[in-house]
């Protein structure tokens, strides 16, 4: 504000200390962009050769084995939606109850509060392709294994926003019930459930929109689903198969999206 | 200034919807000076006829020629040449919140400055100068560096007129410039319109609702209904009848 | 009698009812596929009790193969921000239905969502398969999966913004690049850097898995050391990844504070 107060009037954006702050992010993100670009490992070869590869892949794609759906595709394609669908049941069966034990106002413990977010933080901070290597480690291949991966991924997701909506819902309406000699429980799924149900219908279909998408891609580790047709399509070069796979993929993961976007739209 | 009209539109029509004219064969001239004010009631296409000029609404027929050109007919990249020399004042201010106020007053010189370079914030001093000269005459000295959204009503107006005057315009066009405001700060605005107005040397035309402000500040009123011109003169030969056929019915004059 | 029938407080909804049980079927048909048996879960909880026991303590001392992997994996997800940041930022706009004609923006958004659709790894194994394993797939991946994520992002932001102020800003005669500069920009400008932060950090997280595919990265000697049953080296790697992910998180907080004056980013 003094800058129009100067005798000079030179007019800056930006006050010295933020100018400097910027600067130092400018500086840092090109650091960090040259330093990557000069010592990361690329083979000068493979780069310029890339657009005709990927050229020659998509040429070896066409036309897409349709006829590969019935036998090798369908299958896998359902156990994926499986395993989404399941996984992200597990998971609110999982979340719920820790996502309650993180609100303060539900749990006023500060102890059992951090507990129930560090297990939410865990849950988030490791892959779902590594929750599968663990679960596959665990259980062996298959379908299980991917369902496990993908509610362990989701129970942080959904927890920390369950337990979020509850620390919004308004106090009058529990107050209320409370008042009114309500136990516990009766205070919780009259007064809470109904404040944070559309809220949570919200985060639960989401969250299976993002599951679909994720558990395509955990056959790759031997955890079910489609992920293993496009494996072995893969291994075996059969690049129109590959194609007819993703495919199938692409239009699993628009239909959900679609589905998920119509069905918030009318409960919001 | 000469003697020639500096705008004349000439038989101006404009359809949104074909069949459904919004203005009818407008003839209108504006000298090099002067405040004009355009008013009558609302939707009979004041909005519409201000927007033509500088073509933020694309006329359906007819020609506005401005300083000896006709802005219908000019391509893309002329218009914009053209748009330079046109300041114009929004009923909302229009002012881009997220900039400064010395940021806003600044874009009414980005007709002038290489993309670049308004990137970097590298004006030429004597724009920076003037924005600042600006500044105080509008009465917000020390406001440069604070941001848009943080200022009132009368305070983002301010701005937009500064920002209008900016452009060096050759004509200036408000569109409702104090229908968002209290009555208070409508005179201190229509104040400050003219005056600019007048130091600058600049036709300036506004178009209004507010009879008794019409009255008070333009040296030329122009009366319209149903898309057409019904009254062009002095404000002091607007009689009751003449506003009876702009506005229609009499139960609003006692 | 009759009278007591017809007063119920709560009378049974019964598309509710159905609705839950259709769940609770379709959970016990869902499981069945599983193949999850009562034995087949007491070799899991024994396999789970080995497996923990193995990955406990962490084994640290590969820390040069660990600090490789973890330093490629952050490269690769720098210079995919970068790249999928700058291209995304044409396609946002070409992909916002308030600025540009239809024909421009539906070939834009689909892309967009085919880029969305495809999980990184996938996008990396097929990467991988063209134009051969390294760094350089995993760059084209998060690429890819950036230009998904953000020019979605920076379609919707650029959608909302209010086109009055675009307006006045074109009405001073300003060319097309500086209504961009100074109508658009201003008004996204807060959000962009929120999804691009956010970008980075999901480029982070996705850069130490697509190494399981041989796409860069950490994750391929996560991968070999789960098939060489090193699980403590395993537990080390995870561990990193962890920390590496918070300290991530931080920075990205840091530098949206610095670059956002006075408003809360929308957080997504």
């Amino acid at each position: 504000m003094n800058a129009a107060t100067l005798e000079e009037k030179v007019w800056r954006r930006f006050t010295p200390a933020q100018r400097l702050a910027r600067f130092a992010v400018y500086l840092g993100l090109v650091t960090a962009i040259v330093v990557s670009i000069q010592t990361i490992e690329v083979i000068p070869e493979f780069l310029l050769d890339a657009p005709e590869q990927m050229a020659d892949l998509l040429r070896r794609m066409w036309p897409v084995a349709f006829s590969y759906y019935p036998k090798g595709v369908h299958e896998a394609l359902i156990e994926t939606l499986h395993i989404a669908t399941l996984g992200t049941i597990i998971s609110v069966v999982i979340a719920f109850p820790i996502g309650l034990a993180a609100a303060h106002n539900i749990v006023p413990n500060r102890l059992l509060n951090h507990i129930a977010r560090l297990l939410l933080v865990s849950s988030r901070s490791v892959n779902s392709l590594v929750w599968a290597l663990l679960f596959v480690a665990v259980f062996g291949p298959g379908a299980l294994a991917g369902t496990l991966a993908i509610a362990f991924r989701s129970v942080g997701f959904v927890g920390k926003l369950v337990g979020e909506a509850v620390e919004e819902a308004n106090r009058g309406t529990i107050e209320a019930l409370e008042a009114s000699g309500a136990p516990w429980l009766s205070a919780l799924t009259f007064g809470y459930w109904p404040q944070i149900q559309p809220a949570f219908w919200s985060v639960v279909l989401f969250r299976w929109d993002i599951n679909v998408r994720e558990s395509a891609v955990l056959g790759l580790v031997g955890a079910g689903g489609i992920g293993m047709a496009l494996d072995t399509a893969m291994n075996l070069f059969q690049w129109d198969r590959v194609a007819m796979v993703l495919l199938a993929i692409f239009t699993v993961v628009i239909v959900a999206e679609i589905v998920v976007t119509a069905i918030r739209q009318r409960i919001l | 200034m000469d003697n020639t009209a500096a705008l004349s539109i000439r038989n101006l029509d404009k359809e949104y919807v074909r069949g459904r004219p919004v203005l009818r064969g407008i003839n209108l001239d504006f000298p090099g000076s002067g405040f004009t004010a355009i008013i009558g009631p609302s939707g009979t296409g004041k909005s519409t006829l201000i927007r033509c000029i500088n073509r933020l609404v694309e006329p359906t027929a007819g020609s506005i020629i401005f300083e000896g050109r006709d802005l219908v007919l000019l391509p893309r990249r002329e218009l914009r040449l053209a748009r330079r020399q046109i300041g114009m004042v929004f009923q909302e201010y229009n002012l881009v919140e997220r900039l400064t106020v010395m940021e806003n007053l600044l874009s009414g010189r980005l007709g002038y400055v290489a993309a670049w370079k308004a990137w970097l914030r590298r004006f030429p001093q004597t724009d920076i100068d003037d924005a600042f000269g600006l500044l105080d005459v509008v009465g917000l000295g020390g406001f440069a560096n604070q941001r848009a959204d943080s200022l009132s009503g009368g305070q983002r107006q301010r701005v937009g007129i500064a920002r209008a005057v900016m452009q060096r315009p050759r004509l200036i066009l408000a569109d409702e410039p104090t229908s968002s405001l209290d009555p208070k700060t409508s005179v201190e605005i229509m104040t400050l319109l003219r005056d600019l107005g007048r130091a600058k040397n600049v036709p300036v035309i506004v178009n209004m609702h507010d009879v008794e402000l019409a009255r008070r500040f333009a040296d030329r009123v122009i009366g319209m209904s149903g898309g057409a011109v019904v009254y062009d003169g002095a404000p002091a030969g607007l009689a009751d009848d003449q506003l009876r056929s702009i506005y229609g019915g009499e139960d609003w004059l006692q | 009698m009759s009278a007591d029938v017809a007063r119920v407080a709560f009378p049974a909804d019964w598309r509710v009812r159905a609705g839950w049980l259709a769940l609770a079927a379709y959970i016990v048909y869902a499981t069945s596929l599983l193949e999850f048996t009562y034995a087949r879960f007491m070799v899991g909880l024994g396999n789970g009790a080995r497996f923990i026991a193995r990955m406990l303590p962490p084994n640290f001392e590969r820390w040069e193969t660990l600090l490789k992997g973890l330093t490629e994996s952050v490269e690769i997800a720098i210079l995919a921000s970068a790249l999928g940041i700058v291209i995304s930022l044409p396609i946002g706009l070409l992909a916002a239905r308030n600025l540009m004609p239809p024909w421009v923006t539906w070939p834009t958004r689909l892309l967009i969502a085919l880029c969305r659709s495809f999980h990184p790894v996938i996008v990396a194994i097929v990467f991988v398969k063209a134009i051969g394993f390294g760094a350089l797939s995993g760059i084209a991946a998060l690429t890819v999966a950036s230009i998904g994520f953000a020019g979605k992002l920076f379609a919707e932001a650029i959608e909302e913004i209010s086109l009055k102020q675009v307006e006045a800003v074109r009405a001073t005669g300003a060319s097309f690049m500086n209504v961009i500069f100074y109508g658009v920009l201003p008004q996204v400008f807060g959000r962009f850097l929120g999804f691009s932060t956010y970008q980075l950090d999901s480029n982070l997280r996705n850069s130490t898995m697509v190494g399981i595919v041989g796409a860069g990265g950490i994750g391929g000697a996560l991968f070999a050391a789960f098939q060489r049953f090193d699980y403590d080296f395993v537990c080390a790697m995870l561990l990193s990844i962890i920390l590496l992910i918070f300290a991530g998180e931080i920075i990205a907080n840091k530098v949206r504070a610095i670059f956002v004056e006075r408003t809360r980013v929308d957080e997504e």
